[in-house]
């Protein structure tokens, strides 16, 4: 019997062939996950949020139903608002109505936060506790902030509330704190899982579909695609803020 | 009377003025202390006036401290005499109006006990941020100059000390016209002429404010201010009213002149009842009008009507600041140019605001902690002017 002499060298790339085809099945076998994962948006825990990803909304004013308050009572649920309407009650979204002074068009809109690009309340803050995520949310570190109110100056959209009672039954995941400001964090706790806002969800389930939430960054989002083929505005777009929330239909 | 009952009666009077300032600071206390337990519900701020009373008074304070070292300016930097023998009493008071007026803007906030915060996070962005450092160094720099103005041994300091707070007052005043005039979106404010606006302003308010602690002083003493000295002082507090009325009335005629701003000046001037009444009764005519006419009318400009015209004009600052602050905070924001807005959180509407006790104690506290910090250190410190003594120097030379 003649012994089969074994190249060296075919040895070799048997190994790296096999090396090589169990990290690319391991990698197969990963990657739909990974895809998924990526896919809903969500992050890990402990995951610094990313500047690939642009948060954002678009709201269509002619899909918002006048008198409909779904997504403030949303918002109120999810954030453990009272959801009263007093001057000194936080209220992180409202309905605003609108009426053209020239046409006498009526109209209404959810007002809330608009995440901008140069956050004129980010500016202002003493002690950084306004800050803006690097995915585009603009926050409020409840920690630091000392409560001077100089970001309610500052905000264009009079969208910021201060605290101004004791607070009881607080929701975990939104912390709140007497003396300090607050605003809408495009729900940030359900977003960094991969959920959409409150606001958004419960729109959707009115069947009104007026607040389209997604990725500005990502060309394939729905919210990027709508924004490419419709007229949306910025409010208050003269002040170059570059908002993350758009309007389309005034 | 034999000297020492009327050192005694002295003391007594001393002490007695001290206790009443130390019950309006324990006053102070109390209404920080409400706000601090049960939050800003308990004063009339809200979500569209954010910010109230307290920063009236606070405002006043600290503009007015600048202001009120302005003599002290004239007399280092200008080298007039009259005004140098003045900058121990000047420092004095703007280090105690500065304390008074920090320590309600201090205590108004809703977290005050995070105030080593500001201190630990700086956001070099934030004209807030900008005057930590701007009014710790008015303190270090005010009692440098306080020593360098007291202690023979150091005047020759005095001169370039005082050069530097004349340039660190002027930078203090614009960063804090520059507080208002950053908020891009508010009609009221985004305006350059805040700052140049503000600066005036404090030379006003600084000089009322030193003329009537002076003359309180005199009076104590029993002595009669300088009828030449009291004429010049009083005729530049005419001219700094006159000049804060140009200021004033220019930044209200750019806004006229912008259509887009035109509602918001009716509002003010006009139609929003407790502002324009402020406006014109408040800060024309009794801040303004009434004692550039007490100063400046042949037969009238004695030392009663130089009391009368700063206190006058002191009542003036607080009816503008309260319409600058809370009237400019009342008129809606034009988030929706060309729509008329409504909501539940007062889109479109004027904001209401009443003031509450607690706001009111705590203001008064900061004025009753510049008014003890005075008292204490006029008495403490030699700062009495001596005109007459300084003219017989000069005459001797």
């Amino acid at each position: 019997m003649n012994d089969v002499k074994l190249d060296p060298q075919t040895n070799l790339d048997r190994r790296d062939f096999l090396t090589k085809s169990s990290v690319g099945l391991a990698g197969l076998a990963i990657a739909p996950g990974m895809m998924l994962f990526d896919l809903a948006h969500g992050k890990a825990p402990g995951e610094p949020a990313s500047n690939k990803v642009r948060w954002g909304m678009l709201i269509d004013n002619n899909q918002c139903e006048t008198g409909c308050n779904d997504c403030v009572t949303a918002c109120n649920t999810e954030n453990g608002l009272s959801g009263g309407t007093k001057a000194t009650d936080s209220q992180w979204i409202r309905k605003v109505q609108l009426k053209d002074m020239q046409t006498e068009r009526i109209s209404s809109l959810p007002m809330m936060c608009q995440h901008c690009e140069e956050p004129p309340c980010v500016d202002v803050c003493p002690t950084q506790a306004s800050f803006k995520r690097a995915d585009g949310i603009v926050l409020v570190d409840k920690h630091i902030c000392i409560g001077c109110r100089y970001c309610m100056m500052a905000c264009p959209y009079q969208a910021r509330s201060f605290v101004h009672e004791v607070l009881t039954d607080q929701k975990t995941e939104v912390p709140r704190g007497k003396g300090t400001v607050e605003s809408c964090t495009l729900c940030v706790h359900r977003v960094d899982k991969g959920e959409t806002t409150a606001c958004a969800e419960a729109c959707s389930k009115a069947g009104h579909n007026a607040i389209l939430f997604g990725d500005l960054n990502d060309p394939e989002s729905a919210i990027s695609k709508r924004i490419r083929t419709v007229a949306s505005t910025q409010i208050r777009a003269d002040l170059g803020l570059n908002t993350g929330v758009r309007y389309e239909g005034i | 009377m034999s000297s020492t009952s009327l050192s005694r009666n002295d003391s007594r009077n001393f002490y007695i003025l001290a206790a009443l300032g130390v019950l309006v600071v324990f006053l102070g206390y109390l209404g920080m202390h409400s706000m601090e337990e049960h939050g800003h519900i308990v004063s009339g701020m809200n979500n569209k006036i954010v910010w109230g009373l307290p920063h009236v008074f606070a405002i006043f304070m600290i503009v007015a401290a600048s202001g009120v070292l302005n003599i002290g300016s004239i007399g280092t930097v200008f080298g007039q005499t009259p005004y140098k023998i003045r900058t121990p009493l000047a420092g004095i008071i703007a280090i105690g109006l500065l304390s008074g007026g920090l320590a309600v803007l201090m205590l108004d906030l809703g977290r005050p006990d995070r105030m080593i915060v500001a201190a630990t996070h700086f956001n070099p962005t934030s004209v807030f941020a900008w005057n930590i450092f701007l009014y710790s160094g008015f303190f270090g720099l005010a009692v440098l100059y306080l020593w360098t103005s007291m202690e023979k041994r150091f005047y020759g300091f005095s001169k370039p000390v005082g050069f530097a707070m004349f340039a660190w007052r002027v930078l203090l005043t614009s960063a804090t016209g520059l507080i208002f005039a950053f908020l891009v979106a508010r009609q009221a404010y985004a305006s350059a002429l805040l700052p140049p606006m503000f600066i005036v302003l404090s030379f006003a308010w600084g000089l009322a404010v030193f003329l009537l602690v002076q003359a309180a002083m005199f009076a104590w003493n029993n002595k009669i201010i300088d009828a030449a000295i009291l004429n010049r002082m009083k005729n530049l507090l005419g001219l700094f009213v006159i000049i804060s009325l140009y200021l004033v009335a220019a930044y209200h005629m750019t806004n006229l002149y912008f259509a887009k701003q035109t509602g918001f000046e009716l509002f003010i001037l006009r139609d929003g009842g407790i502002y324009p009444m402020l406006f014109w009764g408040g800060y024309i005519l009794l801040g303004s009008l009434i004692p550039v006419a007490l100063v400046y009318t042949p037969g009238l400009g004695g030392s009663k009507s130089v009391v009368v015209a700063s206190a006058l004009v002191l009542i003036g600052s607080f009816a503008l600041l309260y319409v600058f602050i809370i009237g400019g905070q009342a008129y809606p924001l034009s988030i929706f140019p060309g729509y008329e807005a409504s909501s539940s959180f007062g889109d479109g509407q004027i904001g209401k605001y009443v003031p509450s006790l607690p706001e009111f104690l705590l203001g008064s506290g900061g004025l009753a902690i510049a008014y003890l910090i005075t008292l204490i250190g006029t008495r403490v410190f030699n700062t009495m002017p001596q005109d007459a003594t300084a003219e017989t120097a000069k005459n001797s030379h």
